[in-house]
């Protein structure tokens, strides 16, 4: 780092390292200098005036956001001649501004309102009749209203360097200057909704939020989007009991402000006019709702029969369910039911990884070591379209750090824009293209390997040796692809490993051997969609399911219990990097419980001692007993994720490969919970949906 | 797409004006040339564009949204264009164009029916000295008067 600069910032002494904007300085003597152009991360416009400063020994006032510090520098932030620039500037702002702020949505949040408060420009000059342009739509997700815009150019950049989509413009000029879409009258974009988020004024509104509340009248839970692995926080902000929309404006999580179509938009599953919101249980071949005491007697009924005559259970667990919920249901299977049938849809080999990283320390990359890495190798993944937060985490080193990334991969994807080398190989014949990149890798000081579905069983253990020898750092990612498909395997939702990838006296059966074996008695499904495109081959098998639909695998059951999606819940799940994160429950559904909750009525129902089932209390055993769950709970208890290594000695794995299936999910689509979401429905439905590389 | 040999030559020469990298700043000329032949700047030019020096297509858009002198609407076989800035407003501008309005019984921006001519009013194009002045396609006309305007329509008409 170069030497440090000493500059005076309204009578205060701050060192930066040189480079750093007067801006930024002054935010760090907690001086805040308005801006409305300016975006951290993103590259300087210097367009809306608003944050000049006074600089001793120059002439004319100086815009903070673009002037770096020098040495011995004396800056007035609020001065006399600083305040009057600004109260201009803002006049100038308003004199076509509607002033709509008592409907608008942006109002009580506005920068726009503050900075009119706070510099008391509440006079205007301007008796001409203001420019009117009518709101627009430009897709299911974004309006714009020109009329309230203020040109920052924000959106504009959010789009096109952050995720590399440029699918806003500004185009005409003077009083008619406005935001223009990509595509005439509408957008052809990733329908992330981020220009909305950083829009400054009321300009860009959300069509899940738009004219629905007061941002006072909300209360704000801070969660983990339950769609895809990244494991993004996203901030529900709920309105009695319902949520109305999804941002991430304090950039609490792993992702910053990021968040994809699926985790601003793809909320409004939970509150389904289909959703269940009552136990179901056949009766004469058709389901019919029942009251919560009566179905858990039924199947604890059941389970107490088929167990005490040494019948066959099968169990299939979750991959959006909480490590909690995972936890339990595996003790509830192996210790209550006695068997180690119990399994879950995988999508990445996590548990050959490991095994193949035993003994090494620090091989796993965190979502924020795609930051720094300084390279990365992609392997059969199409990151933009199915970790749209990992792509995103790359594109942003490349922007700032001038990282390089590699791919290998079937088709085109978006990351070739910037790619170092982008190569094409079949699926399963990518290992063989890696050669011909060794020296490239070779030359970065360190590197991490991100690999799709496609790399499984053996591949992976060639891949490892490929990445030993390389002779450089290399850290790995295994890309599975539900919200929780890492946390499931971790806790032991597999017939052959209990938590922590330790080994089971006796392998149960897989999920393919459940659902074909002739003889299964019970099938528990809990939070999945097993007979989504299959029949269950034992007609006769009886069938628990804990849903939130009445999906196929629900239709098929004998009872079926209304369970709350990941947004109503508290406890932790672990994102593909494996990094552990705490759910926060924000809306409610009345009627619907938590998986966690059944099981442990259930539990209670049989007279299984399985211990509390609390998700505070379940955390706690899984702290102590699974290697490497042992975080620091102020880690996750204040929105921080926290990163683990559940083993680091060999694994006795069974491979599998066949069982890996990836979910083959689209940026938008979510599997059973993009089914019943609305706006993902609509945005697909719209003709701006896009998706190129 | 395809232009004429000509406009071809004139794309090749011009993307070497850029160094490498920079060849976006070929954008203006090239959609300006372009729209000489083509009479306007039509989708399938944008699109050609934006392959052509690898800027999206948005960018074109705000290029074109920003200057006057591009325009997405064909023009009239004579594009005639009054100033009505300072000079020219001082010494008859207004009235001059407000007689073209009147002549060609179109308005700003229009075409007349036999498409033959469009009427613009600009701002200032650097004839200050011999205002007021006024455009015909690429030609000036200076020190004119709502006489000298008749005379010219009628020789364009004639024309053709």
């Amino acid at each position: 780092m170069a030497d440090p600069i000493t500059l005076t910032i309204d009578g205060k002494q701050v060192n930066v390292p040189a480079g750093t904007l007067v801006i930024e300085a002054a935010k760090q003597v907690g001086i805040e200098i308005p801006a409305f152009c300016y975006y951290e991360g993103f590259s300087l416009q210097a367009a809306c005036r608003m944050c000049l400063v006074e600089v001793e020994k120059m002439p004319k006032l100086q815009p903070s956001c673009t002037l770096p510090a020098a040495e011995g520098m004396v800056i007035h932030t609020e001065s006399p001649k600083v305040v009057d620039a600004r109260k201009g500037m803002l006049e100038f702002l308003l004199t076509n501004h509607p002033l709509d702020c008592p409907v608008c949505d942006k109002g009580g949040e506005c920068e726009l309102q503050d900075m009119t408060f706070r510099y008391g420009a509440g006079e205007s000059r301007f008796v001409e009749i203001k420019h009117h342009v009518d709101e627009k739509q430009w897709s299911p997700a974004v309006y714009y209203d020109a009329a309230r815009c203020i040109l920052c150019y924000r959106c504009i950049r959010v789009c096109d360097e952050g995720l590399g989509v440029g699918a806003l413009g500004l185009t005409y000029r003077g009083v008619g200057a406005e935001i223009t879409p990509s595509h005439g009258d509408h957008l052809e974009c990733d329908e992330c909704g981020w220009c909305i988020d950083v829009c400054p004024v009321g300009a860009l509104t959300s069509g899940t939020y738009r004219y629905k509340s007061r941002p006072w009248e909300m209360n704000y839970a801070g969660t983990i989007c339950t769609h895809c692995g990244d494991g993004c926080k996203t901030t529900l902000s709920v309105r009695n009991g319902e949520v109305i929309r999804a941002n991430n404006r304090d950039r609490s999580g792993i992702n910053d402000e990021f968040l994809c179509v699926k985790g601003r938009f793809g909320f409004d599953f939970v509150h389904s006019p289909e959703r269940l919101q009552s136990p179901l249980m056949r009766r004469n071949g058709k389901l019919e709702p029942v009251s919560w005491s009566e179905a858990i007697g039924l199947v604890s009924d059941k389970f107490l029969e088929v167990a005490a005559r040494g019948g066959s259970f099968g169990v299939i667990g979750s991959t959006r369910a909480t490590n909690e919920e995972s936890y339990f249901l595996q003790k509830f299977a192996r210790q209550g039911l006695e068997t180690n049938n119990i399994d879950h849809h995988r999508s990445g080999d996590v548990a050959t990884l490991l095994d193949a990283l035993s003994g090494k320390t620090k091989a796993l990359a965190t979502v924020n070591d795609l930051y720094t890495a300084k390279a990365a190798l992609v392997v059969g993944a199409d990151l933009a379209q199915q970790h749209p937060l990992l792509a995103y985490q790359l594109r942003a080193n490349w922007r700032h750090h001038q990282s390089s990334t590699y791919v290998v991969s079937e088709g085109p994807v978006r990351e070739d824009q910037y790619a170092a080398k982008s190569v094409r190989a079949a699926a399963g014949a990518e290992l063989a293209a890696l050669e011909g990149l060794r020296e490239d890798l070779k030359k970065h000081g360190d590197l991490v390997i991100l690999f799709g579905a496609s790399v499984k069983g053996d591949a992976v253990r060639s891949l490892v040796a490929f990445g030993d020898s390389l002779g450089i750092p290399v850290t790995y990612v295994c890309l599975v692809d539900y919200s929780n498909s890492r946390g499931a395997m971790d806790m032991g939702v597999l017939p052959d490993l209990a938590p922590g990838y330790k080994a089971v006296d006796k392998p149960g059966m897989n999920i393919d051997e459940m659902l074909t074996s002739p003889t299964l008695d019970v099938l528990w499904v809990v939070g999945a969609n097993p007979l989504e495109h299959t029949q269950l081959k034992n007609e006769k098998a009886f069938v628990v399911v804990q849903e939130l639909f009445l999906t196929e695998t629900a239709q098929r059951a004998d009872v079926v219990f209304p369970a709350a999606s990941a947004y109503e819940k508290s406890g932790t799940v672990t994102n593909v990097c494996g990094e552990v994160q705490r759910l926060k429950a924000g809306p409610k559904v009345m009627g619907a419980k938590p998986d966690l909750e059944i099981m442990g009525l259930l539990a209670k129902q049989m007279g299984l001692n399985l211990g509390i089932w609390t998700p505070d209390k379940v955390f706690e055993e899984i702290r102590r007993s699974v290697r490497g769950y042992n975080v620091a709970l102020p880690v996750i208890a204040t929105g921080g994720a926290a990163p683990t290594m559940p083993v680091n000695g060999r694994i006795p794995v069974s491979p599998r490969p066949d069982l890996i299936r990836p979910s083959g999910d689209t940026l938008f689509t979510s599997g059973t919970l993009g089914r019943y979401s609305r706006m993902l429905n609509k945005v697909m439905e719209a003709p701006g949906q896009l998706y190129k590389p | 797409m395809t232009f004429s040999p000509e406009l071809e030559a004139r794309f090749a020469r011009l993307i070497e004006n850029y160094p490498p990298g920079r060849q976006k700043g070929a954008l203006i000329p090239m959609l300006l040339y372009a729209q000489d032949e083509i009479g306007s700047v039509t989708p399938e030019l944008l699109a050609e564009v934006a392959k052509r020096l690898h800027v999206k297509q948005v960018e074109i858009e705000e290029v074109l949204g920003y200057y006057t002198m591009l325009t997405r609407e064909p023009r009239g076989k004579h594009h005639i264009q009054v100033c009505t800035n300072v000079s020219c407003m001082l010494t008859g501008g207004e009235e001059l164009y407000a007689h073209a309005c009147k002549k060609l019984g179109i308005g700003n921006r229009q075409k007349t029916a036999d498409g033959q001519f469009s009427l613009e009013e600009v701002e200032c194009i650097g004839a200050c000295s011999w205002a007021p002045a006024m455009l015909v396609n690429y030609d000036f006309h200076f020190n004119m008067t709502p006489e000298k305007l008749d005379s010219l329509i009628d020789s364009l008409r004639k024309m053709q």
